[in-house]
């Protein structure tokens, strides 16, 4: 009853915390608010007239939706490369950078679920998917395996946190035998949504492009490249923007997972690259598609050719310490890499699998202005979400929200 | 008539229109019309517009997609929203009030059983014919027309399979159109479960310089027509990714689709590596005279936006006995049906006495569809 209370409290309090602000941060919800509801908006015309309001067709199936998805899985699942060190190797240095990055983590993995509902054709149907009350496919279909790994990495993500916070919030330490083992299964398990999510298109016999062994091991060194990417750029903005403690030793360590995962990425793609291009097959048509067009179809041309210049030069850059340790190139360098990684990971890994067709046919695909206005409120929902679980936990952690016993 | 095939844009070649000339006035431009006679006698119609005549009006003014899925200017949309207005109110106190007529409850009835129904691959066959006349009355509700719906299960001893004579075909693309008609696909959208490759002569099956959209006379000059479709694989890749086993094979080897259990997810699209789905972007919409009423719950009974459907061998048609449509419309004899159990059958001559291969046999799918030449 006493625990109840507690959390009535917190609920309130935290309620308190996201109502208050500076005018930047009312300012700043205010804009996301007005483009949720844009994205709103468009999504109901999407309901409304069904999919043929996107660019999708017959012949490219999956478009910018599953791009988004298959995206932020990797997001999500780069919360582990900051959990890792923290609770298993005992490295206290990114005590304050985790629940940032589990933050990062929810609203990625809310955001990958927006995303899957918006590319559905039936979502009023969705409950048929449900374990018990519909009828789910497993172990048969990867899809149900991924529904499986993304609810319960959703899980864990929000109650180790919840946790920490909870018992910080009432002045008490977070006991270590209780969130440790939540911790190290979260590592294993971020592996495996990222595995998983991979094998959902590797598993596909009748896309070549995608059907090949390297693309799981290749989705999660990109993904620990761009996450934690991200998580540096949303450190370095929440540093200057609030009196949350991060301090550059944690940024520099982050900057380092980010290298490495950086470098094996690049390594997996001259691979990549050399199998497709060295003997090209019947096979290749995709990859020559996406990197040079073919029979004069070169939609996605421009694309793969900023993401790649952009993935080496920043990967260059951060190999050398002495740049890596400038913050202010290091933040363009993963602005560069998070860019890079979106466009390749997304765009240039879902729509290449569809084209050409099954028979050669290539038709290409432009995502329309309304499937672009759902997207980019999915986006903003995730910003929205994630700034109210960070404003809640750094407020929980400098110890301006504390449980009054009355 | 070519009005009623405006949506066909393929086929309007020399072929067609003799054919639509000869039409033996049962309003079917392609050469069968034996199994929709019936349904297109002068009295049903007489019937039909009799019963418009006296209570249309009260119809239209019944159940929520009478008012709401009737394209309308601004001038009725008024009228229809004061209807639909009290509609609304009529609604929400139908539940305990007697003011609401039988037939809106009983539709109301259906439109929620039907929301929550099971799986039908997991259906008893008495749930399966339950719904199937719930299905039927909701029609019957809606439109004030009857149709016939089956849930007819696989026989014993039947495995059908397909044969194509790639010698025969000139592409006339009569099963397409004849396909389109048989199994009420949408005819904005031009949906078709068949598509026939027109390939150069010299160059072997060389599917990327073929090409699936022609239209000009044919057959062309150089060139070879060879059709494909759902190959109705044994080990069907789209029935392994989904999600929610909304896709299956049945007993008869034909692989089905129970369109109101599909979530639209697309993977098995995805999966397919012979491009035999299709995919509902908008509400497929059938002009009322043009839709078949001979219908199978897993066949070409209306399809709902967002959900996908392909090629059955025609269900409806293929488990009474007859050949699927395109079969029929075929003009050249290049497509051959049958029940590959059958030692008697011309599919299992054809698969003895030919030099049959199948399309991308390296994937394992095991296609029940098979090409030969003469």
């Amino acid at each position: 009853m006493k625990q109840l209370n507690v959390l009535k409290s917190l609920v309130i309090d935290s309620l308190d915390t996201i109502t208050k602000g500076t005018k930047k941060y009312h300012i700043w919800m205010g804009f996301l608010t007005l483009v949720m509801i844009i994205g709103m908006y468009c999504y109901s015309i999407q309901l409304e007239k069904g999919l043929s309001v996107t660019g999708m067709s017959d012949r490219v199936s999956w478009g910018l939706y599953i791009s988004n998805f298959t995206f932020l899985v990797g997001v999500a699942a780069a919360a582990v490369m900051l959990v890792m060190p923290t609770y298993v190797l005992k490295d206290i240095d990114f005590k304050q950078a985790v629940l940032i990055g589990e933050g990062l983590a929810v609203s990625a993995l809310i955001m990958c679920l927006a995303f899957v509902v918006a590319d559905m054709g039936g979502p009023s149907v969705l409950w048929h998917m449900i374990p018990g009350i519909g009828v789910f496919n497993f172990p048969n279909s990867m899809l149900t395996w991924d529904v499986i790994v993304l609810n319960g990495y959703l899980f864990i993500n929000i109650s180790i946190p919840f946790y920490i916070l909870f018992q910080h919030y009432q002045n008490k330490e977070a006991k270590k035998k209780v969130y440790v083992p939540g911790a190290v299964l979260s590592v294993f398990w971020a592996v495996g949504i990222h595995l998983v999510t991979a094998f959902l298109y590797q598993g596909l016999q009748a896309r070549p492009f995608w059907n090949n062994a390297l693309l799981g091991p290749r989705f999660l060194a990109s993904a620990f490249a761009a996450g934690p990417a991200l998580i540096i750029l949303v450190l370095a903005i929440i540093r200057s923007f609030t009196t949350f403690n991060i301090p550059d030793k944690t940024i520099k360590k982050i900057a380092l997972i980010v290298t490495v995962a950086a470098q094996i990425n690049l390594i997996m793609l001259v691979s990549e690259l050399f199998k497709e291009f060295y003997a090209p097959t019947h096979h290749s048509e995709s990859a020559f598609y996406l990197f040079f067009g073919l029979h004069g179809k070169d939609a996605l041309i421009p694309w793969i050719w900023t993401a790649i210049p952009m993935n080496v030069i920043a990967t260059i850059i951060l190999t050398f310490g002495k740049f890596r340790n400038n913050l202010k190139v290091l933040y363009f360098c993963c602005v560069l890499l998070f860019v890079a990684i979106w466009i390749e990971k997304g765009f240039g890994l879902i729509v290449p699998g569809f084209i050409p067709g099954p028979y050669g046919k290539i038709a290409e695909y432009l995502p329309t202005g309304i499937e672009v206005g759902v997207t980019i409120g999915i986006w903003a929902l995730g910003a929205f979400v994630f700034t109210i679980l960070a404003k809640t936990a750094i407020g929980i952690e400098l110890g301006e929200l504390r449980y009054k016993n009355k | 008539m070519s009005e009623k095939n405006k949506w066909y844009k393929l086929n309007l070649g020399l072929n067609r229109n003799k054919k639509t000339a000869t039409t033996c006035g049962c309003g079917n431009s392609e050469g069968n019309c034996n199994s929709k006679k019936e349904k297109k006698l002068s009295e049903q119609e007489f019937y039909d517009s009799a019963v418009d005549a006296s209570i249309g009006d009260e119809r239209e003014k019944d159940g929520f997609d009478q008012v709401f899925d009737v394209s309308m200017d601004r001038r009725s949309a008024f009228k229809k929203l004061t209807a639909s207005l009290l509609i609304g109110a009529g609604a929400i106190s139908s539940c305990t009030s007697v003011i609401k007529s039988d037939e809106g409850k009983e539709k109301a009835q259906i439109d929620w059983e039907e929301q929550f129904k099971g799986n039908y691959k997991l259906m008893t066959d008495e749930e399966k014919e339950k719904t199937v006349n719930r299905l039927m009355r909701s029609y019957e509700l809606r439109t004030g027309k009857n149709i016939s719906m089956s849930s007819k299960n696989a026989e014993e001893d039947v495995l059908f399979g397909y044969a194509f004579n790639i010698s025969k075909c000139q592409g006339y693309m009569n099963c397409v159109s004849a396909c389109v008609e048989e199994n009420n696909q949408d005819r904005k959208s031009q949906k078709q479960y068949i598509r026939i490759h027109e390939m150069k002569d010299g160059e072997g099956f060389n599917f990327n310089t073929a090409d699936d959209n022609y239209y000009h006379e044919v057959p062309a000059e150089g060139h070879f027509y060879m059709g494909t479709q759902c190959f109705h694989c044994d080990n069907p890749p789209c029935v392994e990714v989904c999600p929610v086993k909304a896709t299956w094979r049945e007993d008869d080897g034909i692989v089905v689709v129970d369109y109101d259990w599909c979530v639209g997810c697309r993977y098995c699209m995805a999966a397919c590596p012979y491009d035999g789905r299709r995919f509902n972007w908008t509400k497929p919409e059938v002009p009322e005279e043009e839709i078949n009423k001979n219908q199978h719950y897993l066949g070409n009974r209306m399809r709902k936006k967002g959900v996908m459907e392909k090629c059955t061998f025609c269900i409806q048609r293929s488990r009474q006995g007859q050949n699927p449509a395109c079969v029929e419309a075929c003009p050249t004899g290049a497509r051959i049906f049958g029940n590959l159990l059958d030692p008697s059958s011309t599919i299992r001559w054809v698969l003895e006495n030919k030099k049959v291969f199948r399309l991308k046999e390296d994937l394992g799918t095991e296609p029940k569809f098979w090409y030969f030449m003469d």
